[in-house]
C-alpha cells in the first residue's frame, strides 16, 4: 500500500540526496553543513513529500541555490526561514510552527498521555473491594472450610 | 471466457458472503447449530469463489492477456515471471481483490479453527466477518472490477512501474494485507463479545492467536517496504514518515497495544472494555489506511481524490463499519465487568502505561497524517508535517515506552515489588549507561541523542535478558536447575523475550545508523576515486549492459580500506524501455552488520571527457534496522505456537451450577 504513494512521490527521481551534488556545494564546509541542515527542514513544493535535501526537482535545486547564497551571506536560520515562508507560506517548512492554529497537532499526543494517566489514577483510587460473595459462593466457602468438599 | 468466469466467481463470492451474514445472524437468533454450520459453509464457499477469481486474474497476468484492462495497464510481455505474478496485486483493483481474498480467507479460517468458541460468540463473529466481506466484495464487484475487459485489446501492456519490479516489493503486499486484514478477525470477535456482553479470560485467549498472527505478518510487511525503500530509492533512507508509511504504521501500533492489553484481560480479567476497543480500532485503522492510500487524499495533497467516486465509497464503507462498531461499543461496553483491582506498582499498571504511550504514539501519527488536511479544509492554509514533527513528538513517547519496557515483565501481578525489580535490573541499567557513555565518548561527542538511543537499545536487550535470568533463577540455583527451567519455559515467554530483544536490536540499528552515517558524493572520471568514512572507492570502469526489459550502465567500483580489498561494487543506472524511466540499482557491500552503500548517478561531461556522479554512504549497523523487526515477528510466531493457545482454556464452570 505504501508503495503507490512513495513511488508517485519518487517517480523518475533517482538522484536523490541531490543536495550532495558536488556541482552545487559551497566552498566552506561549515557553511555547507549549515545549509544542508536547513535543506532538511524545507519542503520541495512540487514533490510529494520530500525535503529539498532529497529532491532533484528543478525547483528544489533553485531553492537550494537561494538558501546557499543566503547562508554564504551570513543570514541566520530564522531570517532564511522567514524569507521562505514570506514567499511560499507555512507549507514550505517541514516542521509546522508552534502557533495557535497548530495547537491540536502539537498538544494532541501529550493530551492523550495526560488523559490516560488521569484515567489510570482514577482507576487506582477507585478501588472497590471485592464484591460480596453470592449466597451460593458463601455456602461453598463454608463447605470447603468445614470438610473440604467443593 | 476466463475473465468472465473470474468476474462471475467474484459475484458468487459476494452472494456467499451475504448468505454467510444472513445464515449466521439467523443461527444466533434461533440458536440453531444447523444454521450456524450453514453460515460457516457459506464462509468457506465465499473464500473458494474469491480464490478462483484471484487465480484467474493471476493467470491473466502470467499469460499477458491484454484484453483485461487491468493487465494491459499494469503488465508487459517482457517483464520477468515473478513481476507478472506480482502484478496481480500491483494495481488498485488487483490489490482490492487481494484484500478480499485475505478477508474471506480469514473468515474461512475462523469457521474452521474456531471450534473451541462458544456457539453464540462464533455465530456473531462469523456474521460480522460476513458483513465485512459483503461490503468489500460489493465494492470490488460494483466499483473496482479487476477483470473488466477492453473492447480493443492493445498489443503490448503499459508495464509495471520499474521501481516496483523488485523481489522484496513483490512479496510486500501479501504480507502487509494478511496483517491488515488479519485484524478483521479481532474486529469480528470484539463485535461478537459486545453482542454477547461477555469479555473474559477465555475471550482474550481466543483473540490472542489471531492478533499475534496478524501482527507478525504486518511487522514483516512494513519491514519489507522499508527495506525496499532503503535499497531501491537510492539514498539509504528507510523511513520517511510518508503518509503511506504512516497508514501502515497506525494499525501496527494499535495491534501492539492490543497484544499487551489482552494479556491483562486474559490473566486478570481487567481492561476488558479497553481491549475490545483496541480490537475494533485495529481493523478500523487498517481500513483507514486502505482509504487514505486509495482515495488519493494523500498522494496529492491538493486534490481530494484521484478517483473521487471510489474515494467517497471507501470513506462511506469506513464510516459505516467503524461507526456501527463504535456505537455498539458505546452501548454495550459500560456493562462489561471491571475486573480485578491492582496496586500502582504492578504489572497491570506497567501494561496500562504501555498502552497509554502506544495510544499517544498512534495519536501522533494520526495527527501528523491528517492534521494538514483538516487545517487546510478549515482555514485554507496549507502546512507540512514532516520528520521534524515526529522527531519531537513520537520519539520522546517511544523513549518513555522503552524506559518502562524491561520493568513491566519483572513486576508481579496485582502488587509489584519496586525494590526487587530495581535489584534485578541494576546490571542492565548499568550496562546501558556504560554503552551510552562509551558511544558518546568514543564515536563522536557531538551526537548526544544518538548515544542516548544506543543506551536505550542496550537497556532493552539487557533488560530482556535480565528477565530471562530471573525466570531461570540463574546464578542463584545450580546451573543444571537453571537449564531445566530454561528449557521448560513456555514458548510464549520466549516469544516475548525475542520480540523485546528485536525491538532493542532495531533501536540500536536505527540510532547508530542515523547518528553516525557518513556520506560522500563526487563526479568521477574513469580512474577517479572518493573517500567515505574509512573507505576508499575507485571507479575502475563503466560498461553498458542489457537486461530483459531495460538498458543499463554498470560501474565497476573497487572499495578498499587501508589498502585492503573490501569488495567490488557494481551499481547500475537503468533505463526501462517500456516507459522511459530511469532507476538505480545500488550496490551494497556487507561489512558485518554495516553497509557500504554505493549509487551510480548520471553521466556528465567535464573537460571533454565523461564523468559519473558517484554517491556513497557508510551506514553503520544498518542490518539491525531490518533484523530487529524480523526478530520481533519471529517472537510473535513463536508465541503463537505456545501450548496454552493450542489447547485453549478449560471452560470455567459456574460455582453454583
Amino acid at each position: 500500500m505504501r508503495r503507490a504513494a512513495v513511488v508517485a512521490a519518487l517517480a523518475g527521481v533517482l538522484c536523490l540526496a541531490a543536495a550532495a551534488d558536488p556541482a552545487e556545494r559551497l566552498a566552506d564546509p561549515v557553511q555547507e553543513a549549515h545549509a544542508r541542515a536547513i535543506f532538511q527542514d524545507v519542503r520541495c513544493l512540487v514533490c510529494q513529500n520530500e525535503s529539498i535535501d532529497d529532491s532533484e526537482a528543478p525547483l528544489a535545486g533553485d531553492l537550494r541555490h537561494v538558501i546557499r547564497e543566503q547562508v554564504r551571506a551570513g543570514r541566520s536560520d530564522p531570517q532564511i526561514k522567514q524569507y521562505l515562508t514570506d514567499r511560499y507560506g507555512q507549507f514550505v517548512l517541514m516542521r509546522p510552527s508552534f502557533d495557535a492554529g497548530n495547537l491540536a497537532l502539537w498538544a494532541g499526543p501529550f493530551l492523550v498521555v495526560a488523559l490516560g494517566v488521569l484515567l489510570l489514577i482514577a482507576r487506582l483510587r477507585n478501588r472497590q473491594p471485592d464484591p460480596d460473595l453470592s449466597q451460593a459462593e458463601a455456602d461453598r466457602v463454608e463447605r470447603l472450610s468445614r470438610d473440604g468438599t467443593p | 471466457m476466463m475473465a468472465e468466469f473470474g468476474a462471475f466467481a467474484l459475484m458468487l463470492g459476494l452472494a456467499f458472503a451475504i448468505a454467510q451474514l444472513g445464515l449466521s445472524v439467523a443461527a444466533r437468533l434461533r440458536r440453531s447449530t444447523v444454521l450456524a454450520a450453514a453460515g460457516e459453509g457459506a464462509a468457506l464457499a465465499s473464500f473458494a469463489s474469491v480464490a478462483i477469481s484471484f487465480a484467474i486474474l493471476m493467470h491473466a497476468f502470467v499469460v499477458s492477456d491484454f484484453s483485461v484492462a487491468n493487465v494491459a495497464a499494469n503488465s508487459h510481455t517482457e517483464k520477468p515471471l515473478l513481476y507478472r505474478v506480482a502484478g496481480t496485486w500491483g494495481s488498485h483493483e488487483g490489490s482490492m481483490l487481494l484484500w478480499d481474498l485475505a478477508l474471506t480467507g480469514y473468515g474461512a479460517a475462523m469457521a474452521i479453527f474456531g471450534r473451541g468458541l462458544p456457539k453464540g460468540l462464533k455465530a456473531v463473529a462469523v456474521a460480522t466477518q460476513g458483513a465485512l466481506g459483503t461490503v468489500f466484495l460489493a465494492y470490488t464487484v460494483f466499483a473496482s472490477n479487476p477483470l473488466a475487459r477492453l473492447l480493443q485489446p492493445p498489443v503490448e501492456g503499459r508495464s509495471l512501474n520499474p521501481l516496483l519490479q523488485d523481489p522484496a516489493l513483490a512479496v510486500h503486499p501479501p504480507f502487509l494485507y494478511s496483517g491488515y486484514v488479519g485484524m478483521s478477525v479481532v474486529f469480528s470477535l470484539s463485535v461478537a463479545a459486545l453482542v454477547e456482553g461477555k469479555v473474559d479470560a477465555a475471550w482474550a485467549r481466543w483473540v490472542r492467536p489471531w492478533a499475534l498472527f496478524a501482527w507478525s505478518l504486518l511487522t514483516v510487511g512494513i519491514m519489507l517496504g522499508s527495506f525496499w525503500a532503503y535499497y531501491e530509492l537510492g539514498w539509504g533512507g528507510w523511513w520517511f514518515w510518508d503518509p503511506v508509511e504512516n497508514a501502515s504504521f497506525m494499525p501496527w501500533l494499535v495491534a501492539t497495544a492490543l497484544l499487551h492489553s489482552a494479556i491483562v484481560t486474559e490473566k486478570r480479567g481487567a481492561l476488558s472494555g479497553w481491549t475490545v476497543f483496541l480490537g475494533l480500532a485495529a481493523f478500523s485503522f487498517s481500513m483507514l489506511g486502505a482509504f487514505l492510500v486509495r482515495s488519493g487524499v494523500l498522494t496529492s495533497v491538493h486534490a481530494f481524490a484521484v478517483d473521487p467516486t471510489r474515494g467517497v465509497l471507501l470513506l462511506f464503507i469506513l464510516g459505516a463499519t467503524t461507526g456501527a462498531a463504535f456505537v455498539l461499543f458505546a452501548w454495550r461496553a459500560p456493562k462489561l465487568s471491571q475486573g480485578g483491582v491492582f496496586a500502582p506498582v504492578s504489572r497491570e499498571s506497567a501494561l496500562v502505561l504501555n498502552n497509554i504511550l502506544l495510544a499517544a504514539a498512534t495519536a501522533t501519527v494520526l495527527l501528523g497524517t491528517l492534521f494538514p488536511l483538516i487545517r487546510e479544509a478549515l482555514t485554507g492554509e496549507a502546512i507540512s508535517v514532516g520528520p521534524p514533527y515526529f522527531n519531537l513528538t513520537f520519539t520522546p513517547l517511544m523513549a518513555a515506552l522503552i524506559l518502562i519496557l524491561p520493568i513491566g515483565p519483572l513486576l508481579a501481578w496485582k502488587r509489584g515489588d519496586a525494590l526487587g525489580v530495581a535489584q534485578r535490573l541494576w546490571a542492565a541499567a548499568g550496562l546501558a549507561i556504560v554503552a551510552g557513555l562509551l558511544a558518546y565518548a568514543v564515536v563522536s561527542p557531538r551526537k548526544a541523542l544518538g548515544a542516548l538511543g544506543l543506551a536505550l537499545g542496550a537497556w532493552l536487550i539487557a533488560g530482556a535478558l535480565a528477565e530471562l535470568v530471573e525466570r531461570t533463577r540463574a546464578f542463584r540455583v545450580p546451573a543444571a536447575e537453571s537449564w531445566r527451567r530454561l528449557t521448560g519455559l513456555p514458548r510464549g515467554a520466549w516469544g516475548m523475550t525475542l520480540a523485546h530483544i528485536g525491538l532493542g536490536v532495531f533501536v540500536l540499528g536505527a540510532c547508530f545508523e542515523t547518528g553516525w552515517r557518513a556520506e560522500a558524493a563526487e563526479t568521477l572520471p574513469l580512474g577517479g576515486s572518493l573517500n567515505v568514512g574509512a573507505y576508499h572507492l575507485a571507479l575502475q570502469g563503466v560498461r553498458a549492459v542489457e537486461g530483459p526489459n531495460y538498458d543499463a550502465e554498470r560501474a565497476d567500483i573497487l572499495a578498499t580500506r587501508g589498502g585492503k580489498l573490501i569488495c567490488r561494487a557494481r551499481p547500475e543506472r537503468r533505463l526501462y524501455l517500456a516507459n522511459g524511466q530511469t532507476t538505480s540499482e545500488v550496490a551494497i557491500c556487507d561489512q558485518g552488520p554495516s553497509h557500504l552503500y554505493i549509487v551510480l548517478g548520471e553521466r556528465r561531461t567535464a573537460a571533454g571527457q565523461p564523468v559519473w556522479l558517484v554517491r556513497a554512504y557508510w551506514n553503520p549497523w544498518a542490518v539491525l534496522i531490518f533484523l530487529g523487526p524480523v526478530t520481533m515477528a519471529l517472537g510473535g510466531l513463536l508465541s503463537l505456537s505456545d501450548r496454552r493457545l493450542r489447547i485453549g482454556v478449560p471452560r470455567r464452570r459456574e460455582a453454583a451450577a
